[in-house]
């Protein structure tokens, strides 16, 4: 039998998921619980929406080829359903459409490894350098995550990689500059960026019920930004590739 | 140094005059300048009135004593010792004047929402005089007043101007107005050989109209202290002759569209000029630039109440068209096309003129980027694609109103407004009555077989009952414009047109998405009509998911197209006034807020009194796979059938086009390249947030200029009522988290 995505939804203006205008699939299905997620309808790999295809899903970007330069893969976790992803890009390549994954490693390298080779880049949401922090923030360690990215320097694998900033989590001097220094350390990153924390899910979780612990969080402001940036600015290998 | 000769001299022939002179210019933004210090001076006053003017219920004066005409005014101005190109409509800025003969019904509606009363001198003119509203319901049969009621055909141009005809005003600098006058006197003398059939008649009587209206703009500029009998030597001069010519046609006529054509590539050629000789420096060009662009933004017209309604924000579509391609293979953007859009960083957004950017693929990157920069910036503008409209109406066409392309000298269009569609599909499934009254207004439709409502079935019906509508439409427009012509005849803007016209009969659907998706959801999906005592079915029950409109999927994006062709095939078949040919537009301005509130809940799923999508959008929040997708299925609507234009409008927050400003202005650009590859005719460009608008509606006074893009034209956001407030608000804005 043809091997099934289970898909959450898709964007055919992709302007922030990879270089350029791109079709971004999201995968549904994701084993973290980020204290922070936006998306919790995409955590249940049984509340897809759409269970599509590989070329059923192409149908849908090959409708939008004029406008695009790439897909993005994304998610909930994409790499969970990796031989479908597998798939899709293959039948990408084949239009010269460069591909995306944007995902948190989470997924075990031994599943993972075949699509990342295949994939033209890497969008890492590194949650938390800290191993026990990252637990508390997302249910999991980065153990993983680390791996992946061990993994992309040995192969040469462009790596964008990303952060959200939230205060008392991610947003510390400290831990900042722990992350400028594990940073430097892989060539094959070519962008990072930090996400400002937002509140606009949070109607969301309401509405499924989900507890937010982070009732009392509030966003950055525009100098906790800068201020973060700035941290990672004063590591010479960062300086251009941080936004 | 002298212009290159070509078949100009000796004819009148502005693109000639353009394709011989212009140069093109393929760099960036940098060589532009700031506004002066008088500049600033005189925008600030305006400021002033226009603050005032919004305080004061939206008019701040009115001369209800005079009939306007070109020469009815004493000179006005705003600072005479700041401005730099001079003229008003009235003597004082932002103050009304009255145009009574489209219909003096409306004069004294108008004037009553303001307080005032039309002087009995004034008030007995019409005791002597009819006008074209008069002339309108002499005509009118039963059938179209019972259908303007019910609101199947709705906007008509019986009560008021039509607009619509761009006056080329650029031939007033070029030839000076004795040249003008000459070659019309000639023109008259040539056709007085000719037998004197109506025809012949009727064009001679126009003729010698046209040829007085050019000598009262004599008289007017000479008011100002200008004598524009002969060409313009310079900038300066081409800017205010121009700018008088159009000015004159706002004193004469308050069409409901004073569009204003394609002038900065023409202009372009004499700044040109000047900078080689030394006459003008950049910024006293850029100055006469704002200070044009500033009058231009202070064009009024009296409107009533219900007018306001249905076309808000008080536009007047002082539509510029800039940039395009030359059939040459040169692109026609010049430094003047940057200055333009530059006015709107040096004076700030505004909705007037309507800045309409006519996108090519082969557009220079840097004009491209420069475009996108200003649409994020200022969301005021809009695009139309050039690549599916040259080669129709070759590299001399401007738009009138919104989206409606014209050979800018050569043609005008009989403006026609709208049939409301999602009222027709009604129609066909109530047996010709309408859904709100119960009124029988079509003939009798035969009724459907079942509740349960079977796709061929329906669509047989509606299709009878477009048969109908097409005919009544046209036959309306036909009585119309006849009337029109006879008693509100645009005696100025036709003089600056040939002789021979090309005219077209503008008509215009509202609802398509609305009628797509409800077809769609009858073939796809289960639609059971619930229906009332009489029999009329008032809800539609829906069994099942359905493709929609907007998602790029074909199922569905052909049943639109299938409308759009099966409308303009039965609008082609009628006769027309004057020979014109039928074309159609997928345009509802704002007024898709008052259909939807006329309209009945449909198979769709739309509720009763909900308002339509504007234009060719897809209905709100029905587009679940993002805009591009969206775009897609407006872009398979077919242009060929839908010449007056297809308008789409997209809102987008700045973060979802990229996280830097370089990065959203490409990623904007390649959308707008995207969008005309695939044949998309028409987009309007918000780059806005939500929470911005919701603090507009809270705070006016903190967004004096907030401008968005509507269907087709620009507003001034507070200038809008609360309920088109919500109405832009509630409207799919593409965003992601």
């Amino acid at each position: 039998m043809k091997i099934k995505g289970k898909i959450h939804s898709f964007e055919s203006l992709g302007a922030v998921d990879g270089p350029g205008l791109r079709f971004v699939v999201f995968m549904q299905g994701c084993p973290l619980r980020c204290l922070y997620c936006h998306n919790p309808d995409s955590w249940h790999i049984s509340d897809a929406r759409f269970q599509l295809t590989p070329e059923e899903v192409f149908e849908k970007i090959h409708g939008v080829l004029t406008f695009i330069e790439g897909v993005t893969i994304s998610g909930g976790e994409p790499l969970i359903q990796a031989d479908f992803c597998c798939e899709l890009i293959d039948i990408c390549h084949k239009y010269k459409l460069h591909v995306a994954i944007d995902t948190s490693g989470i997924v075990s390298l031994k599943k993972t490894k075949t699509v990342i080779e295949k994939a033209d880049m890497l969008i890492l949401d590194i949650k938390d350098v800290i191993n026990d922090d990252c637990k508390t923030l997302t249910g999991a360690g980065n153990e993983s995550c680390i791996a992946t990215l061990d993994f992309c320097k040995k192969i040469n694998k462009e790596v964008w990689i990303r952060q959200v900033l939230l205060p008392e989590y991610t947003m510390k001097d400290e831990k900042l500059k722990m992350l400028g220094t594990f940073l430097t350390n892989y060539s094959c990153i070519t962008k990072v960026e930090l996400l400002p924390y937002h509140t606009l899910g949070l109607e969301k979780r309401e509405e499924l019920g989900i507890e937010n612990k982070l009732s009392k969080t509030s966003p950055p402001t525009e100098q906790d930004v800068i201020h973060a940036i700035d941290i990672l600015k004063g590591f010479k290998k960062l300086e251009d590739i941080i936004s | 140094m002298k212009f290159r000769d070509g078949i100009w001299k000796n004819e009148i022939d502005v693109r000639d005059f353009i394709v011989e002179n212009y140069t093109e210019y393929s760099g960036d933004e940098g060589f532009l300048e700031k506004p002066t210090e008088s500049t600033l001076k005189l925008w600030e006053k305006v400021l002033v009135l226009m603050d005032k003017e919004n305080k004061n219920g939206g008019v701040l004066d009115i001369d209800e004593k005079t009939i306007s005409t070109i020469t009815s005014h004493k000179a006005g101005y705003i600072e005479k010792e700041l401005e730099t190109i001079v003229g008003l409509q009235t003597d004082k800025p932002l103050k009304r004047a009255i145009l009574p003969f489209g219909g003096i019904r409306m004069v004294h509606t108008s004037l009553k929402a303001y307080n005032r009363v039309l002087p009995e001198n004034l008030n007995a003119v019409f005791n002597y005089r009819k006008t074209h509203n008069d002339g309108v319901f002499d005509v009118y049969s039963e059938e179209m007043k019972k259908s303007r009621h019910s609101g199947i055909i709705t906007g008509l141009p019986d009560a008021y101007g039509r607009g619509r005809i761009i006056g080329d005003y650029r031939r007033v600098p070029l030839y000076g107005v004795d040249r003008l006058i000459e070659e019309k006197v000639q023109a008259h003398k040539d056709m007085q050989r000719s037998a004197y059939t109506e025809y012949v008649i009727n064009a001679l009587e126009e003729i010698s109209e046209q040829i007085k209206a050019l000598n009262e703009l004599k008289e007017m500029a000479l008011s100002y202290g200008f004598d524009i009998s002969k060409p313009a030597n310079d900038t300066k001069e081409a800017i205010q002759w121009l700018y008088f010519a159009y000015l004159g046609a706002t004193k004469e006529q308050n069409g409901a569209a004073m569009s204003l054509g394609r002038v900065s590539t023409f202009l372009d050629i004499y700044s040109e000029r000047d900078l080689e000789e030394g006459k003008y420096t950049e910024s006293q060009i850029q100055e006469f630039v704002d200070h044009f662009i500033m009058k231009l933004r202070l064009i009024r017209f009296l409107r009533t109440p219900a007018y306001d309604e249905l076309f808000s924000g008080d536009p007047t579509w002082v539509t510029e068209a800039i940039g395009g391609m030359c059939v040459d293979g040169r692109s026609m953007v010049t430094k003047m096309s940057f200055r333009f859009l530059h006015t709107l960083i040096n004076l700030g957004p505004a909705p007037e003129p309507n800045m309409t950017i006519l996108w090519s693929v082969n557009l220079p990157e840097k004009f491209k980027l420069f475009a996108a920069k200003a649409s994020i910036e200022t969301s005021s503008i809009q695009y139309e694609n050039d690549d599916i409209m040259r080669p129709q109406f070759n590299d001399d066409y401007g738009i009138a109103c919104c989206v409606s392309a014209m050979r800018i000298g050569k043609q005008m269009q009989f403006f026609g407004a709208r049939v409301n569609m999602g009222k027709a599909l009604l129609y066909a499934i109530n047996g010709g009555k309408d859904e709100i009254s119960g009124e029988q207004v079509a003939p009798i439709i035969p009724a459907l077989k079942s509740d349960l409502l079977d796709f061929d079935e329906v669509w047989e019906r509606f299709d009878l009952v477009c048969d109908w509508l097409a005919r009544l439409y046209i036959n309306s427009l036909n009585a119309i414009h006849f009337m029109h012509d006879k008693y509100s005849y645009e005696r100025l803007q036709m003089a600056l047109h040939d002789e021979d016209i090309f005219r077209t009969m503008a008509c215009g659907i509202a609802g398509l998405s609305v009628v797509a998706d409800s077809l769609s959801a009858i073939k796809y999906a289960k639609v059971i009509a619930v229906r009332n005592a009489d029999g009329m079915a008032i809800e539609f029950r829906q069994e099942g998911d359905f493709p929609k409109f907007g998602n790029n999927e074909n199922k569905v994006d052909e049943l639109a197209a299938r409308v759009v062709k099966m409308f303009m095939k039965k609008l082609s078949t009628q006769s027309m006034y004057r020979q014109a040919k039928a074309t159609m537009s997928i345009l509802t301005i704002t007024s898709n807020v008052v259909y939807g509130k006329k309209t009945g809940s449909t198979p769709d799923g739309r509720k009763a009194g909900e308002p339509f999508a504007p234009g060719a959008n897809p209905m709100h929040g029905r587009d679940s796979n993002g805009s591009i997708a969206s775009m897609m299925s407006v872009a398979k609507l077919p242009y060929t059938y839908s010449e007056d234009g297809i308008s789409y409008t997209f809102s987008i927050i700045p973060k979802a086009l990229g996280n830097e400003k370089k990065q959203q202005c490409e990623n904007l650009a390649s959308l707008l390249d995207g969008y005309v590859k695939e044949t998309g005719h028409h987009i309007n460009v918000n780059v806005l947030n939500r929470e911005m608008l919701i603090d507009a509606m809270e705070h006016p006074e903190k967004y004096p200029q907030l401008t968005i893009r509507v269907s087709g034209y620009a507003v001034n956001f507070i200038r809008l009522p609360k309920s088109h407030q919500l109405e832009v608000i509630n409207r799919t804005f593409h965003e992601r988290f």
